[in-house]
């Protein structure tokens, strides 16, 4: 009973605070419904027995993506109202899309109700282990089954992360139109100037 | 009880939030990188649902690779919003038309 209350909480919550995030005029007020929405999927997480996952949601998402969205969205000086010129225009198209997208995937869940479609049967290979925590059985097949695609999550996260420093880094600014103070002073008139008295409609050659 | 079908309903309409955030907000690249995020994370809300129903974990272990790829994702694109913005002082999608040729 009350896993019923809470999962239709926290599914109420992540859909409202989905749509706030999409429609919301200021952007900073859509990354705070963004980081809304992940504490609330990391509840749907933690109800259906996905602790670990819960908690590396709120971790990486709400601690390191919604707050690099946010020093984005502060440190641009951005004329958001003018961003927004085309949203009611969009909305009639768009709308009709997600209904169309949305009455497909309801199409699919109601033909696994009806009977239509068949869940594969794990094989039990990576099922979770007895009498331990979920964190410990994901422990166990990431260090062993999947080790080498855990490490190339690893460098896919490093080839990211020198890709936005190489990005963003303005390296050395060149220095520009230095000052070279002994030439200046070893400069003399005999050479810099030159008299010339040019016929009139002659022009002077430089 | 919660069945499996109430997690797919939440996480298609979460699927369908984010699509129409795209089409909504066609102008406004970081609200299209939120968007994208919306989506990932219901992708994510399946992965986790139909693990844990099925009593195989590899959907949890699925799960954090997305969770890996939103992130780089997010740094990579942000990362050429700051450039686009350093270079042209809006972040406007519909300027974006310099590599036309």
């Amino acid at each position: 009973m009350i896993q019923t209350i809470a999962f239709y909480l926290f599914a109420a919550m992540v859909i409202a605070s989905g749509a706030f995030t999409i429609l919301a005029r200021n952007p900073v007020h859509s990354v705070l419904w963004l980081i809304l929405a992940f504490f609330n999927a990391a509840g749907l997480m933690v109800i259906a027995g996905a602790e670990f996952i819960a908690m590396l949601l709120i971790i990486v998402y709400v601690g390191a993506i919604a707050v690099l969205f946010l020093f984005v969205v502060m440190m641009l000086d951005i004329d958001f109202a003018e961003l927004r010129a085309g949203f009611m225009k969009n909305f009639p198209l768009g709308i009709l899309i997600a209904l169309v997208l949305l009455a497909e995937l309801v199409l699919g869940v109601g033909a696994y109700r009806a009977g239509a479609l068949h869940l594969g049967t794990p094989d039990g290979s990576a099922a979770p282990l007895l009498g331990r925590s979920n964190i410990e059985s994901i422990g166990a097949l990431l260090y062993g089954r999947y080790l080498f695609l855990f490490e190339s999550a690893g460098i896919i996260l490093l080839v990211a992360m020198i890709g936005a420093i190489v990005l963003t880094h303005r390296g050395a600014r060149a220095v520009r139109g230095q000052q070279n103070i002994s030439k200046q002073i070893a400069r003399k008139p005999s050479e810099a100037t030159v008299n010339t008295r040019p016929e009139v409609g002659q022009g002077v050659e430089l | 009880m919660i069945g499996i079908e109430h997690f797919v309903v939440v996480s298609s309409i979460l699927f369908v939030l984010g699509v129409l955030g795209i089409f909504l907000n066609r102008k406004n690249v970081i609200v299209i990188l939120m968007a994208i995020e919306l989506i990932l994370l219901s992708v994510n809300i399946n992965f986790v649902a139909f693990s844990a129903f099925l009593g195989d974990l590899t959907g949890q272990i699925f799960a954090m690779f997305v969770l890996t790829v939103a992130a780089g994702e997010a740094a990579i694109g942000l990362a050429i919003l700051v450039i686009y913005f350093r270079g042209r002082g809006t972040i406007a999608v519909d300027s974006v038309d310099r590599l036309k040729g």
